[in-house]
């Protein structure tokens, strides 16, 4: 038997009543060793925050989850640990990355991307996601930037500086 | 190693871009996706526990101290991978407007009526069988900005996780006989009629309680791949 999925429809403007938990943009506690704050802005085609997205990440290596709204400037933020490299089943290792979904107001269908690291370039360049991405300025929207004692990672979602997304 | 999703499942699934749902305008990346073949990040995801879940957080008539105004329904289904196999255990999460089309949050300006005794958010997790069930009160249709007399169907928001981050769904579960859902951009946003047809919940006279609540049933179906993909 063989069931055609339930379709997409977008999270709509309101889904902070149902979605939107306090604490729940922490991956890992305050205290936790090598916990890193993440954070960026999500922006739309004309270079305006997105007020109304909501991010959630997903470490596979930890098995951690966090979602984060964006607040008026767009902008959301995690606390969380780079995970650690790793493959499966014979796949060729993966650089540490965080996985992300987007959600919006305008969105109809939920955007997957990635977070990977800056300070990991040669697992980065040996990574087979990132590999798949022939121009290098689009492969530079999935690394974070470094900041004074942050990473950022801006999620440009249209337009000049688009960020690579996933189709699964 | 990129490739193009096959067409068949393009007519069930909405394109990022649909001006006429005008916010997909400028937030609609202009790129191709590019297909991801699924491996650990996308064949694993978060587990949620009845920890997570309060007493009365399925039951959105029962929230504050006196009962929400509208007509009580309830609202079950089961949650299946493509297989038709139950997805346990999986975490379903809901919010919706008040009987009168307002929702409870600082942003909607619809000039209708607050209830204080509706907040209309709710959660929980699916049993053995896959099963989900919310008691509310049905939504009411509400007006929004994207065309001229534009009106929301009534429609309760519904979040899913499944077992895998490949499976995560957001979408919207409307209800039958709705003179509205011709006339929405968001649900037409679905090319196939078909596929727009299985977001709309079926009434049900078995689910129906006498004297209390009308009852309607809608499955919801995760993207199949992998349904079980630590079982490999």
């Amino acid at each position: 038997m063989s069931l055609p999925a339930t379709p997409s429809q977008t999270i709509g403007p309101f889904f902070h009543m149902g979605l939107d938990v306090p604490g729940t943009e922490r991956l890992v506690s305050a205290d936790h060793p090598g916990a890193v704050r993440i954070e960026g802005r999500v922006l739309d085609g004309a270079g305006d925050p997105v007020n109304d997205a909501l991010i959630e990440a997903w470490d596979a290596q930890g098995a951690r989850f966090g979602r984060c709204a964006t607040d008026a400037d767009g902008r959301y933020r995690f606390l969380a640990v780079k995970p650690s490299g790793g493959s499966a089943g014979g796949a060729p290792a993966e650089a540490p990355h965080l996985n992300l979904s987007v959600f919006a107001r305008g969105l109809l269908d939920r955007l997957v991307t990635r977070i990977y690291f800056p300070d990991e370039e040669a697992s980065n360049a040996a990574d087979p996601v990132l590999s798949m991405i022939a121009d290098p300025g689009a492969r530079a929207t999935l690394v974070a930037r470094s900041e004074a004692g942050f990473l950022r990672f801006d999620i440009h979602l249209q337009g000049e500086g688009e960020t690579v997304f996933f189709d699964l | 190693m990129t490739t193009m999703a096959p067409a068949s499942l393009d007519a069930d699934r909405p394109p990022l871009l649909y001006p006429p749902y005008r916010s997909t305008l400028l937030r609609a990346p202009k790129r191709p996706l590019i297909v991801l073949p699924p491996r650990l990040s996308e064949l694993t995801g978060p587990v949620f526990g009845e920890g997570q879940i309060g007493p009365l957080d399925h039951d959105l008539t029962r929230q504050h101290a006196g009962e929400p105004l509208g007509e009580r329904i309830i609202v079950t289904g089961r949650v299946l991978d493509g297989e038709g196999r139950p997805v346990r255990n999986t975490l379903v999460e809901v919010w919706q407007t008040n009987a009168a089309g307002r929702y409870a949050h600082a942003r909607d300006q619809h000039p209708a009526p607050l209830d204080p005794n509706f907040t209309g958010a709710g959660r929980c997790l699916t049993d053995d069988e896959g099963r989900y069930r919310f008691v509310t009160i049905k939504p009411g249709a509400y007006p929004w900005k994207n065309h001229p007399n534009a009106w929301r169907p009534a429609h309760i928001h519904f979040s899913v996780f499944g077992t895998a981050f490949i499976q995560r769904l957001v979408t919207q579960m409307y209800f039958p006989g709705d003179p509205l859902l011709d006339h929405d951009p968001i649900l037409r946003s679905i090319p196939s009629p078909a596929a727009r047809t299985r977001l709309v919940a079926a009434f049900d006279l078995t689910v129906t309680q006498p004297e209390w609540a009308l009852g309607y049933c809608w499955d919801i179906v995760l993207r199949g791949r992998c349904a079980t993909p630590m079982e490999d």
